[in-house]
């Protein structure tokens, strides 16, 4: 494959083909490094929305030619103001597709392929062939899932981290005009688990202002959606909220106006009502621009070691001049995802199986959404509780209200949990308290 | 008219990520602004991509190169079949396929040859935006712009280093979104209209529910009244005054039969709100800056909107405000039945429509004494008065001042170049070092006409011949110490190369200062920008 033309890559050799003083130590200049990108190095890129296609961009034009981009969406009229890769005539296609063709159409001699479906839907196989993993997505769920393939694969002999094993993670995320990046290295540097304090859970109005004290527009709002829509079904029975559809937003804005009125409340528009059902964030091209390339650069420093990677987290805001803020994230000693060691949790016996499943979702670094739980027992797989799985979710559910004694569960045992968050099943070793020791 | 409507719908739909940031008002300044790119580089098109996206009104390409190899490699808005053809042009016509709703043009030609031949091409755009200059014909474009006072952005990428200045004689803000900021309740001082409603209440006589429903802003009025009483009218001053207080309305939850206090969140809101609520009403003292301002004192019939209104704060805050700036007019959401909190919403708003129309009639009778035609909307009036305290004007200083010998910022510039030499080997530094790296291979492109490490066999040679250049630049300044060797060594190996990725993440940062430029809205730099892309890090510095 030749596509190159005279003075192309004039730019790059400089930074490859030249020692300085600020080089990785094992840097060693030399034109194979600019040969790895082009022919060896194979990238993937989670997301073809506003971080992914400015990072398939910038990755084609610094040499990277063997891309991979997956993403499940497609194109809506409120991504053209910043997914350039994008035209009126694209919507509703698949992103990762026009994307991908987009970019091989521009840079000549880079080959982008593009799934369009969900990370789940590959296995561990498909990310092993990876050198490097860049991610820029909205979703928390879908980053902790990826972190928790990435470490998944690392292989470990008598305790020692096997180096090979170790696949990169490099991360965006933005809002509005905040962004950040981080570089992960799984098994060594902090991971998403471990910092999940810097993802604060969503917080949700309580039920009872919506339903008796409303005093905000978005109060009305969500009365209508999460109260009015289930009960009254404007659009048949089982419909769902379509936020895309402006009949559906027009009939929520206008039963929130109702609402509004009777409280005198003032402030709700057609755009404050799409946003609070959709739980829209802003977003502008700039930001997105900045943290990919951002992400860009380290990706390029990891596969040429032309200089340090950055160590390993940075914060971006530019609503008040320009401020950015880079520090060492530091390691969760004991972390469920990446400390390679099983989580110890203390309760009583006299404690019910929901109060395993509330602590799963409620403490601070597990926020898990719906976890399975199962263990062994005399040497059989038992299933304690699953909601994932209808037909399971009804057979135990009566478990929950069970106390772990009246489970049969013991001290020491090990309880296996499976989440939306991970790819893995996570061990719990279980220190059983007697209700003695406990009061 | 129906398909005018439906344009509108789609532009909303388009832009409505963004429109929740700036609002309609700023798109609309976004879709009339036209701005001028010098050069066609990497970097000049992924500002450009930044701005086109969003829907600037217009963009104009000035560039008298063609197209080399070397700028297909790292820019996204050419290609290799476009080799030797006009870079403005094809820049130009790539880009315009990112919005059907901006308007794109070009010119080829030769940036000094039009600053001889017609400067007024120049002014007659809103924003100027240059990349690839050299020092002497970005000196020669600053004057012309400053004294046009429209504002221009240099923006540069040099290995893994951005440089971003802006240079605008005077930029003013009223809508500068701070992302922090103290509310707005005058509990210390409250205006009528608060103490009516909170003595209309009473907290003894409600009964559970209403007791426990009650916004906590009365609470806190109310238990600062009795506090006040037992203090001799003076407000809890000090840490401990404070946490007496809290004691004070704990005291006020009500119990049940058994003497146990009942979960009443208003008040723990209350208990809560102590810290943060009683700061003492003032003015800030950046905004009594502004009231002493020469622009403010001395109103002409050229005076700009802003300066009218901030003379008219100014005269509010001396009569009718007693000392304080219009109310705000929000307060936050709290627990509460929805009757009163709305009652207390109507109380603060009711009051800063007042001061707005207080603020007002100075307006229009400075209006009228200086002879200023044209007037100033009652909206525009209440918008300034709601962020009275976030007015923001920035004057960065023009180019000249900063490369003139005796008007540069030596005092910043010599901080830094010694905190450079004292430190020993370690890898901590300051950003501020790649500025006067920068201006030392500009210093090297004067007297050689190529950049240092430019050309691959002059790459050692030319680390000496850097570090002459920078000698002589430390010494016009008046220092006399000089950067770490590993500095120079770093610059003549990135040789002036433009990587894409550094290009994008300032063309991202560069498109934002023009966006704030434009709308008025946030605040821009003050007035460079510095970023180093192998640490991840950046400094802003006033030069
Ligand atoms: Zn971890």
């Amino acid at each position: 494959m030749e596509a190159d033309w005279s003075s192309r890559w004039d730019h790059l050799q400089k930074i490859v083909e030249r020692g300085g003083p600020f080089a990785h130590p094992d840097f060693e200049p030399s034109p194979e490094i600019l040969g790895f990108l082009k022919d060896s190095c194979k990238i993937l890129v989670i997301g073809a929305g506003g971080l992914g296609c400015e990072l398939l961009k910038d990755l084609a034009l610094m040499g990277f030619r063997d891309i991979h981009v997956i993403d499940m969406d497609t194109i809506d009229v409120s991504n053209l103001n910043r997914q350039f890769l994008f035209r009126a005539c694209d919507v509703g296609k698949a992103k990762a597709d026009v994307a991908a063709a987009f970019i091989n159409a521009r840079v000549p001699g880079c080959k982008v392929t593009p799934h369009y479906a969900k990370i789940q839907d590959f296995d561990d196989f498909f990310y092993r062939g990876f050198h490097i993993v860049v991610c820029g997505l909205d979703s928390i769920i879908a980053r902790r899932w990826m972190n928790g393939m990435l470490i998944g694969l690392l292989t470990y002999e008598d305790g020692e981290l096997d180096q090979s094993s170790l696949i990169p993670m490099v991360d965006g995320g933005t809002e509005g005009f905040k962004g950040n990046a981080r570089v992960i290295l799984p098994g060594i540097t902090a991971c998403v688990e471990c910092t999940l304090g810097f993802y604060p859970p969503q917080i949700n109005f309580p039920l009872c202002t919506i339903a008796h004290t409303p005093r905000l527009p978005e109060h009305c709002i969500e009365f209508v959606r999460i109260l009015l829509w289930p009960k009254e079904e404007p659009f048949g029975a089982g419909v769902a909220i379509d936020g895309d559809d402006p009949k559906h937003i027009q009939w929520i804005l206008e039963k929130s106006q109702e609402r509004a009125n009777e409280y005198n409340i003032s402030g709700i528009t057609y755009r404050l009502t799409q946003g609070v059902v959709k739980r829209i964030m802003p977003a502008v091209a700039s930001t997105n621009a900045v943290i990919a390339a951002a992400c860009a650069t380290e990706v390029f420093k990891i596969a040429t070691s032309c200089c340090l990677p950055l160590n390993n987290y940075m914060n971006f805001n530019d609503t008040n001049g320009v401020y950015t803020y880079t520090f060492e994230a530091e390691r969760l000693e004991g972390c469920l995802a990446c400390s390679n060691k099983p989580l110890s949790v203390t309760f009583s016996e006299t404690d019910k199986l929901q109060d395993i499943i509330t602590y799963l979702q409620e403490n601070a670094s597990l926020q898990m959404k719906a976890p399975g739980i199962t263990t062994s027992m005399g040497g059989k797989n038992k299933t304690l509780y699953m909601q994932t799985v209808k037909s399971i979710e009804a057979r135990t559910r009566e478990n929950l209200k069970m106390s772990l004694k009246e489970l049969g569960l013991e001290n020491g045992q090990e309880l296996y949990v499976a989440d939306v968050t991970t790819p893995n099943t996570l061990t719990l070793q279980l220190q059983l308290a007697t209700s003695m020791d406990n009061s | 008219m129906a398909s005018q409507k439906k344009g509108t719908l789609d532009k909303n739909n388009k832009y409505d990520r963004q429109l929740r940031l700036w609002g309609d008002h700023g798109q609309s300044s976004l879709e009339t602004a036209r701005v001028c790119l010098i050069n066609a580089s990497a970097t000049g098109t992924e500002i450009l991509k930044n701005l086109i996206l969003p829907g600037i009104g217009s963009f104009t390409i000035l560039d008298g190169n063609k197209v080399q190899g070397e700028d297909v490699g790292n820019n996204f808005f050419l290609t290799a079949d476009s080799i030797g053809k006009s870079r403005a042009q094809v820049a130009t016509e790539l880009l315009s396929e990112l919005n059907e709703d901006v308007s794109g043009d070009f010119l080829e030609e030769n940036v000094d040859d039009l600053l001889q031949k017609n400067p007024a091409f120049f002014t007659s755009f809103t924003t100027v935006i240059a990349t690839q200059l050299s020092e002497r014909t970005l000196l020669d474009l600053g004057k012309v712009l400053w004294t046009a006072n429209i504002p221009l952005l240099v923006c540069r990428c040099y290995g893994f280093i951005g440089y971003l200045r802006v240079v605008i004689k005077e930029h003013t803000i009223i809508e500068s979104h701070p992302d922090n900021f103290h509310e707005d309740l005058r509990l210390d001082y409250p205006f009528r209209g608060l103490k009516e409603y909170c003595d209309s209440l009473n907290l003894e006589t409600m009964d559970k529910k209403e007791h426990s429903h009650t916004p906590w802003l009365v609470i806190l009025y109310k238990y600062l009244q009795i506090w006040e009483e037992k203090h001799g009218g003076k407000m809890p001053k000090n840490y401990k005054e404070k946490v007496a207080l809290k004691e004070l309305i704990k005291e006020g939850i009500r119990k049940n039969e058994n003497g146990v206090p009942e979960e009443e969140e208003n008040f723990d809101e209350a208990i809560k709100s102590v810290n943060s609520s009683l700061n003492a009403t003032g003015i800030p003292s950046d905004i009594k800056a502004l009231f002493e301002d020469p622009s403010c004192l001395k109103l002409n019939s050229e005076s700009k909107n802003f300066w009218v209104m901030v003379r008219a704060l100014k005269e509010f805050t001396e009569n009718d405000g007693n000392g304080f700036l219009p109310l705000r007019g929000s307060i936050p959401d709290m627990t509460a039945d929805s009757e009163r909190y709305i009652q207390l919403q109507t109380v603060y708003r009711e009051q800063a429509e007042l001061d707005s129309i207080a603020v007002a009639g100075h307006v229009h009778a400075l209006l009228h004494n200086i002879g200023r035609k044209g007037t100033i909307s009652d909206t525009e009036i209440k918008t300034f008065c709601r962020n009275s305290a976030f007015l923001t004007v920035l004057r960065t200083g023009s180019l000249e001042e900063e490369y003139g010998a005796d008007t540069a910022n030596t005092e910043e510039l010599g901080r830094h170049v010694m905190m450079e030499e004292e430190e020993d080997a370690s890898d901590e530094g300051d950003d501020t070092v790649l500025y006067i790296l920068l201006r030392a291979a500009d210093r090297f492109f004067t007297e050689y006409t190529r950049y240092p490490g430019f050309f691959n066999n002059s790459v050692e040679a030319d680390i000496p011949k850097l570090k002459a250049c920078l000698v002589k630049l430390t010494h016009d300044w008046g220092l006399s110490a000089g950067l770490k060797d590993d500095y120079i060594q770093e610059m003549c190996r990135y040789g002036a190369s433009e990587l894409h990725t550094v290009s994008a993440f300032m063309g991202g940062v560069t498109a934002q200062e023009v966006i704030k430029l434009v709308t008025g809205q946030f605040v821009p730099i003050n007035n460079t920008f510095i970023y180093n892309g192998q640490r991840q890090t950046s400094t802003t510095i006033k030069l």
